[in-house]
């Protein structure tokens, strides 16, 4: 039986944590993710886990110790934000590449500057080619579910990748939401034991870890890392569908909303699509055929699959909450125009950067999106591609 | 797993090759000729030398080889030519020669 509760995302994440009882946490606070090992620190304290709680200096280091962890043979897992995550980069392709399935918190957070702790993904979109999975939820709900197949999925064989389960700061990670919590040993049973074929300390065996890789063997070495990438997608699929028939809730790729006859629709992100739907409840209310397209798997990105679900769109929105200063659009944007470019009827497509530093994106907002598409559809003049929505402007 | 360090060589493909480029066995060194990064040479003199044995434990690539408590010949496979048994031999019974 699942259990009602009360909880906030940080708290979700902690409580999944203390379920799985992973052999490491290394942790660094930085807000808004400090309450993920605060948490967990009282579950140690209170001898609900058995977990090695490692305060390291940084967040570089405490990454490395989740690495070095995995290499032993360990389940290792860390939480971070924004500028901690950015501190990390180094270590992140390194675990990528040593194929060590780390699993990693972020409560996304802005990056500096102006210095701001509020929500948006400049900080996961940075690390967006790390080679880290990621993996974004709407709400409490889907940051507790994601975290219970992130371990499944990153440990693998085919995959064997470090994961980031990603929340929104503050929006989720501190917001009280009712949540639906699975009983412990249903959590364990699914998640499983951590037994890897190769490790450090397996002593009948010795390895070696992270070796230099000269010209003749890196590009090799990419192209692997490179499949397995590929080869999550499946894993990720397998692994919601026992993750349905365990506890019932669906996840894919992405959630389509009302796409089925979809002629305009916004490919979005995290909480700001729980708004969006609002918006496109109400279009539909009045007869117009509005979509909306949340995308929860990020890396691996999955283009073909969405790319079918567009094709049939007059104009889509991609709304992007991080700036990539490319001046001709955010990542999301960018990602689903490669999705896209091959289809014989791709839509119209714009982009929107919203909600940098935790602006509020409001449904009113949302309909000034859907509008701007009808007007697309209308005229068929794109007009400007990339915009900015919610400043003050003179 | 079963693929051993001396089956990675630069002709197998990307999927032959291990996950991570891990390597499941130790003293793979030896597999790799650093002696080839060697710019100048250090030549030994039997002739000087009186088997004092100060420049083996000073060889950080283990290149100078111990047999019966004397040394014997470079192991010129591995010896980077760093020079620093040029440095330590008190008898100058170590000279150089440019590759």
């Amino acid at each position: 039986m699942s259990i009602r509760e009360r909880l906030s995302g940080n708290e979700a994440v902690a409580t999944a944590m203390r379920q799985i009882n992973p052999d490491v946490f290394a942790m660094f606070p930085i807000t808004p993710s400090t309450e993920i090992p605060q948490y967990f620190a009282q579950y140690v304290a209170d001898g609900k886990v058995d977990t090695e709680f490692i305060c390291v200096e940084s967040e570089h280091s405490s990454l490395s110790a989740c690495l070095g962890a995995e290499a032993a043979g360990c389940r290792a897992v860390t939480a971070t934000s924004s500028a901690g995550l950015s501190y990390m980069n180094e270590v992140l392709y390194v675990a990528a590449s040593s194929r060590l399935p780390v699993v990693l918190a972020v409560a996304c957070r802005a990056l500096t500057g102006p210095i701001n702790i509020n929500h948006d993904y400049s900080d996961s979109m940075a690390e967006r080619d790390s080679g880290f999975i990621q993996i974004y939820a709407e709400n409490n709900q889907e940051v507790y579910d994601n975290y219970l197949m992130a371990h499944r999925i990153a440990e693998h064989e085919s995959v064997r990748l470090p994961l980031m389960v990603c929340e929104d700061g503050f929006i989720t990670s501190h917001a009280i939401e009712n949540i639906e919590l699975e009983e412990d040993d249903k959590v364990k049973a699914f998640v499983g034991e951590y037994n890897p074929e190769n490790y450090l300390l397996k002593k009948e065996n010795p390895l070696a870890v992270g070796p230099y890789g000269i010209s003749p063997y890196y590009m090799e070495a990419r192209v692997a890392q490179a499949q397995a990438m590929k080869n999550a997608k499946k894993v990720i699929l397998d692994v919601a569908d026992d993750f349905y028939n365990t506890f019932g809730r669906r996840y894919s790729f992405f959630e389509a909303y009302k796409m089925e006859d979809a002629e305009i629709a916004m490919v979005i992100m995290g909480s700001s699509a729980g708004t969006a739907k609002v918006a496109v409840d109400k279009l539909r209310e009045a007869g117009v055929k509005a979509g909306l397209v949340k995308i929860r798997v990020f890396r691996p990105f999955p283009s073909e699959e969405l790319c079918e679900v567009l094709s049939n769109c007059k104009a889509v929105a991609c709304m992007d909450k991080s700036e990539g200063f490319s001046a001709a659009g955010g990542p999301l944007f960018a990602e689903t125009a490669g999705a896209v470019i091959n289809a014989a009827n791709r839509p119209k497509l714009i982009d929107i950067i919203y909600g940098l530093g935790g602006r509020d994106f409001t449904v009113y907002a949302a309909n000034s999106v859907f509008e701007r598409l009808q007007e697309i559809v209308k005229t068929g003049d794109v007009g400007e591609v990339y915009t900015h929505l919610g400043q003050r402007e003179r | 797993m079963g693929i051993k360090a001396k089956d990675i060589h630069e002709d197998i493909a990307w999927q032959d090759m291990t996950v991570g480029c891990e390597i499941y066995e130790p003293g793979t060194s030896e597999l790799t000729k650093t002696g080839e990064w060697r710019s100048r040479t250090p030549v030994w003199n039997p002739d000087v030398c009186k088997q004092c044995l100060m420049c083996t434990p000073y060889c950080p690539d283990s290149s100078i080889p111990v047999k019966d408590g004397k040394r014997t010949d470079f192991d010129y496979d591995h010896c980077k030519g760093c020079g620093i048994c040029l440095e330590v031999c008190p008898f100058k019974a170590i000279t150089w020669k440019d590759e």
